[in-house]
């Protein structure tokens, strides 16, 4: 294997050992903020799970989900992560400041487009009553899924954060390892996604 | 344009083999829904094994988890989340359950 080929990040090409072993631990330290943000997650999952059927007579999976929607919604977070893991790799080979930018942008845009059609589906929620005070499965519902939508806005203003440092400052070795966190980050709540998706609103329905 | 080397070509490779795989999954899942041929009994069993399974690539694939030397902290960290995770999960699915059957 080359020197290249034993990189255990994608995007870090540090160059030197000491900086890709300071970068291991801080990702490791990030992997720990990313479990327990897994914890958080899972519990308000579990609470969803308690809730399941209790409507008190209000709107059901059937009235909140529009699947069409949701697949969008799917198709852009999934698009976004993949955008970003291709800013990752532009970034780990060189391929030029404004190639990376140019995915994050990509990236970027394409959460922002999943966020404005979960704007959308809350309030065609709002407008039919399905309000989170209406029953204990609305407020599970949109505990749940704001939950995710206000990770995906934190994680487009930290990518904004991204853009001017590396216009600033350009991609130093702390740069790279900052993107490097934010990626697993954004591939992390895809994650959270796959599970909305599923549990959510396809078992919902189904 | 610049050279791209055999390295980033695998790594590339290896990123678009997780975009097809989750595309399929999550086109299997919906799928199962939205075309209804599944007796109706399997279809939240086949919605879950589906998720699991994307679950896995994308941790495989896009996090980079995986049974190597270097990255089986990450994957402690990870599980031994999980093993927490499915006490408390698991344990209040299992506690309001009953207490909703004896309600």
């Amino acid at each position: 294997m080359s020197e290249q080929g034993t990189n255990p990040h994608p995007g870090m090409n540090l160059g030197y050992d000491g900086g890709e072993k300071a970068a291991e631990v801080t990702i490791f330290g990030f992997w720990t903020f990313l479990m327990s943000d897994l914890v958080t997650f899972g519990l308000v999952f579990a609470v969803f799970g308690t809730m399941t059927g209790a409507t008190a007579g209000g709107p059901g999976p059937e009235e909140v989900t529009d699947l069409r929607s949701i697949a969008i919604q799917t198709a852009l977070l999934l698009g976004s992560s993949f955008a970003f893991s291709w800013a990752s790799l532009s970034m780990k080979y060189h391929g030029g400041r404004l190639h990376m930018l140019g995915f994050l942008a990509l990236a970027a845009t394409s959460a922002l487009g999943f966020l404005i059609f979960e704007l959308i589906d809350l309030l065609h929620l709002v407008e039919i009553g399905a309000v989170p005070q209406r029953s204990g499965y609305l407020s599970a519902l949109w505990a749940l899924v704001c939950l995710h939508g206000l990770h995906v806005a934190g994680g487009l203003l930290w990518m904004g954060g991204m853009t001017l440092q590396i216009l600033l400052f350009g991609l130093t070795d702390q740069i790279k390892s900052r993107v490097t966190r934010m990626g697993l980050y954004w591939h992390f709540l895809d994650i959270v996604w796959v599970g909305i998706f599923s549990m959510v609103y396809l078992a919902g329905v189904a | 344009m610049r050279d791209i080397s055999d390295e980033e070509r695998a790594e590339r490779r290896q990123y678009t083999l997780g975009l097809i795989l989750s595309i399929v999954l999550t086109a299997a899942s919906f799928g199962i829904v939205i075309l209804d041929v599944l007796p109706r009994g399997w279809v939240i069993p086949a919605i879950i094994v589906l998720a699991l399974a994307q679950i896995v690539v994308h941790l495989r694939i896009f996090l980079h988890i995986d049974l190597t030397r270097q990255k089986r902290e990450d994957l402690q960290l990870l599980l031994f989340t999980l093993l927490l995770l499915g006490i408390m999960a698991f344990g209040t699915l299992w506690i309001l359950a009953n207490l909703a059957d004896r309600m």
